[in-house]
């Protein structure tokens, strides 16, 4: 179930009147204004929005990226906005799975050693983090490409690398900031089928930001960000128990 | 090492910056290297010279000679242990560019004054019997490729003429700033070919006095000066300490003029280096903040810069370290005018501390900046 009206007690994430204020030039930008939102495990949530509505700013609120003007955020019981900074750090690193536009691989890495770079902090030996990684590439599609630098590969690929490297170590929830907005319509269609796969088959909870009704139309929820207040909620066919 | 791969990784993102970066370490260590070899070649006498031992000279100048007759009247002296004495003999070898240190020496005690030279009783025993025997130094004999036995001409350019040696013995230092460049015969020799009239003749260029205790060495000093004052031959008596501070000084202030070169050296390293890592720091940010959103904590980011900084640092100053003793190895470029060429374990170990601590300034400020990297703002950088 997702909420936007503060009143969910028990889910994943949780959010309470969350407020993100900029200041550009001796003025006070509101980009969130006492934000609420429940979001249960397995949900597969799309932000929409024009842009400096907010989106991205939301995002990276609840991956812990930033912090709040003022507001709440719990995830699994975890309140992150009372976190040190290095607390958030390992917070991430256990809880979060991000996944960029521009996917961010490191280029003198092959596609393994960008998986892997995640595992590098846990205490998994050298053939355990081998054997995540493959997992992780199997999920994509991608075992064959393993070796091959992110120059080797096309952007459909390299975002397919980025998904692998958010899931390997197997997070709560996975954040997408416009995992599609550089790819053709039939690459993005493979990631969103891929993602949707991470929703439907390991229950992983979803947050992605997007442009394209397209591409948001295939989240069970899609949320409306405008000047930073939620507005409106779309509850797709596919799914029940929606609440906005 | 599980994060080796992906340090080297980044180390070789750009090979030509990073063997150029490297290169500027080399050069910089090399030139360190130079220096402190210079700078050895001019003062390792001063370190090494004997506390037990003083000098005597002419008081108006080296250059002029003292009687023999004043060994005798030293060596009564209270608190003197023992003496010799030496004349410059100023030879070369088939050319002039083939130069070293050669002296007229006093075969009975350059032994006792001058302990820490190695040579064998045999050898010295026949020098000492053979009117034309010669010592000479290891580094001499080879790099000219003598040997005991062998008969060798050398040319005087202050006393005329073509003077023949046998090669009788080969010495060596005991400690690795001994001097083994130089070239000894008998006094005796060199007085029985100076003309009659000559002012040189049976006069000696210098003293070499060693003391019973190096505490009395001042007033030794002292007491020798008084002895001779206002005679004909007025001396100076200097401990061989400030005799060798004073034959440096003539050169100008050495170490003040490496000093000024090392810093300007150094400070451009720093502002070529330290650019440099800014530049590959600044042009991965959003790697760097992709690390931080994976989990990578700010301590990790700036302890990866800082060591990219160390590894070249390391690397280019070893490197340039390693050349500097390389070049040693090869012996004097400059035939013979700094006996003393050899880089000192201490410089090199202190060479590479520049380098390492050079790594570490160069780096700071870009590691500082990565480590102060917020992930929101690097990626919307992007």
């Amino acid at each position: 179930m997702v909420r936007v009206d503060g009143g969910g007690n028990s889910s994943l994430i949780q959010v309470r009147g969350l407020d993100k204020t900029y200041r550009r030039g001796g003025e006070e930008i509101h980009v969130l204004q006492g934000l609420n939102l429940d979001v249960d495990k397995g949900e597969f949530v799309a932000f929409m929005g024009p842009s400096g509505s907010g989106k991205t700013t939301l995002l990276n609120l609840l991956g812990g990226l930033d912090v709040p003007s003022q507001g709440s955020i719990s995830v699994a019981g975890d309140e992150i906005t009372s976190m040190s900074r290095s607390r958030l750090t390992e917070w991430r690193a256990r809880h979060v799975g991000f996944i960029f536009q521009m996917y961010n691989l490191i280029p003198v890495l092959t596609a393994f050693q960008n998986i892997e770079l995640p595992l590098l902090l846990t205490k998994l030996s050298k053939s355990q983090r081998r054997q995540h990684v493959e997992t992780a590439l199997q999920i994509v599609g991608l075992s064959d490409r393993m070796h091959h630098y992110p120059r080797q590969l096309s952007g459909g690929q390299e975002q397919r690398v980025t998904i692998a490297r958010a899931i390997v170590s197997d997070p709560a929830f996975l954040l997408c900031d416009e995992p599609t907005g550089d790819l053709d319509r039939k690459s993005a269609d493979e990631i969103m089928g891929i993602i949707k796969r991470l929703v439907k088959e390991y229950g992983k909870t979803v947050l992605m930001v997007t442009h394209d009704p397209v591409v948001a139309e295939q989240a069970n929820v899609t949320l409306h960000l405008e000047k930073g207040v939620l507005v409106e909620g779309v509850q797709s066919d596919k799914f029940a128990g929606v609440s906005v | 090492m599980k994060y080796g791969r992906l340090l080297f990784a980044n180390l070789f993102r750009k090979k030509t910056r990073l063997v150029l970066t490297i290169g500027s370490f080399t050069i910089a260590l090399f030139l360190f290297g130079f220096l402190a070899i210079v700078k050895e070649a001019f003062t390792g006498g001063v370190d090494i010279a004997g506390a037990d031992r003083l000098v005597v000279i002419n008081r108006t100048s080296i250059i002029q000679p003292l009687p023999l007759s004043y060994r005798d009247r030293i060596m009564r002296m209270k608190g003197v242990k023992m003496i010799t004495f030496a004349n410059w003999f100023g030879g070369v070898y088939q050319d002039e560019k083939n130069f070293f240190p050669s002296f007229a020496i006093d075969i009975h005690n350059q032994r006792q004054v001058f302990p820490e030279i190695s040579i064998s009783d045999a050898e010295w025993q026949k020098f000492a019997g053979d009117r034309q025997g010669a010592i000479v130094g290891a580094a001499t004999a080879k790099k000219f490729g003598w040997k005991v036995g062998d008969r060798v001409p050398l040319i005087g350019q202050i006393f005329a003429g073509t003077w023949d040696f046998n090669i009788d013995g080969i010495y060596h230092g005991t400690r690795a700033q001994d001097d083994e460049t130089q070239f000894w015969f008998q006094w005796d020799y060199l007085n029985e070919r100076i003309p009659e009239h000559s002012s040189y003749k049976g006069q000696v260029g210098w003293y070499t006095v060693r003391v019973e205790h190096p505490d009395d060495s001042v007033n030794i000093a002292k007491a020798i000066d008084a002895e001779f004052a206002n005679s004909p031959y007025e001396t100076h008596t200097d401990t061989e300490k400030a005799f060798a501070a004073g034959w440096v000084k003539q050169f100008g202030n050495i170490q003040f003029l490496i000093m000024v070169i090392g810093v300007v050296v150094f400070f451009t390293l720093l502002l070529v280096t330290g650019n440099t890592m800014a530049i590959a720091v600044r042009e991965r940010t959003s790697e760097l903040a992709v690390l931080k959103a994976v989990g990578y904590s700010d301590r990790f980011v700036l302890l990866l810069v800082m060591t990219e900084s160390l590894v070249i640092a390391a690397i280019g100053g070893g490197l340039g370290v390693a050349l500097a003793k390389l070049w040693t190895l090869a012996g004097d470029p400059t035939h013979g005018m700094l006996p003393l060429f050899y880089l000192p374990s201490r410089m090199i170990g202190i060479g590479f501390g520049v380098a390492l601590a050079f790594g570490v300034a160069s780096g700071l400020i870009p590691a500082i900046t990565a480590m102060r990297l917020r992930v929101v703002d690097a990626l919307r950088r992007v």
